[in-house]
């Protein structure tokens, strides 16, 4: 699933729109089918609740991503890795603030 | 902006760079699970939009374009860094379109078929993203094609 989405996005010009996929539901639908089977539906449909706060963190991280390496000029790697607690960080805070 | 396939990049792709996008998606299904296993499915689920494959995505996109301007005789590191950053920007618009996907998983997987609400809730993901993408493309287009105000203000 993860491959597929990868391949999708590597073949596809421009590369704003190859970079959907690089926020496409590969992990989310790999993970949720495994889970449905093992855990049943409603212990699911509760991770998606949460997922929902982890896509708008994903949303802010890509954001900063976009904006260290476009206005910044900091390596992918280094920007997309130092700006993973903030991932967690939003991630976190909005889950404990709203869906708690 | 029109949109294009070019089919020889996955000839040009190399098995590690699949292989890497793969370990790291495995990894994230492996710890989401241990997490909600753990400390239940609200902490699990946060981690189904993990970026996990998205750092390996923009460094190797850096990589394969800075070796492009590099075998043309040129440096190539700032036209890496661009891509990678523009890249982002796409994925900033699909993580838009996941907050749909998982609110539609929410919402709609309990009593209905499982298979049937993850092809629909994927299909909205797309569409959403699609559908922001575009106009983000007509705004940039309209903001480069805007006149000039008569005092060359043109400030926005």
């Amino acid at each position: 699933m993860v491959c597929a989405f990868a391949a999708i996005g590597d073949v596809l010009k421009p590369k704003s729109f190859a970079g959907l996929f690089g926020a496409a539901p590969s992990v989310a639908l790999a993970t949720l089918y495994l889970t449905i089977s093992s855990q049943g539906k409603i212990y699911a449909a509760t991770e998606t609740r949460s997922m929902i706060a982890g896509a708008v963190a994903f949303f802010i991280y890509a954001s900063c991503a976009s904006w260290l390496l476009m206005k910044r000029n900091l390596s992918a790697l280094f920007a997309t890795i130092t700006l993973m607690p903030l991932w967690l960080a939003v991630s976190f805070g909005l889950w404990f603030m709203l869906l708690r | 902006m029109n949109i294009s396939v070019n089919f020889l990049a996955l000839r040009e792709a190399k098995w590690y760079q699949f292989a890497l996008r793969f370990c790291f998606g495995g990894a994230i299904c492996v710890l989401a699970g241990v997490i909600a296993e753990k400390y239940g499915p609200g902490i699990g689920g946060l981690f189904l939009a993990f970026p996990a494959i998205f750092p390996a995505s923009a460094t190797l996109l850096e990589n394969e374009q800075e070796g492009k301007k590099q075998r043309a005789g040129l440096h190539g590191m700032i036209r890496g860094r661009k891509v990678a950053g523009v890249d982002a920007v796409g994925a900033a618009m699909g993580s838009l379109g996941m907050i749909v996907f998982a609110t539609m998983v929410w919402q709609l997987l309990p009593g209905r078929s499982s298979s049937l609400i993850l092809l629909s809730a994927t299909l909205a993901w797309f569409v959403v993203s699609l559908t922001i993408w575009h106009l983000r493309s007509l705004f940039v287009q309209w903001c480069r094609h805007k006149p000039m105000s008569p005092h060359g203000d043109n400030t926005h």
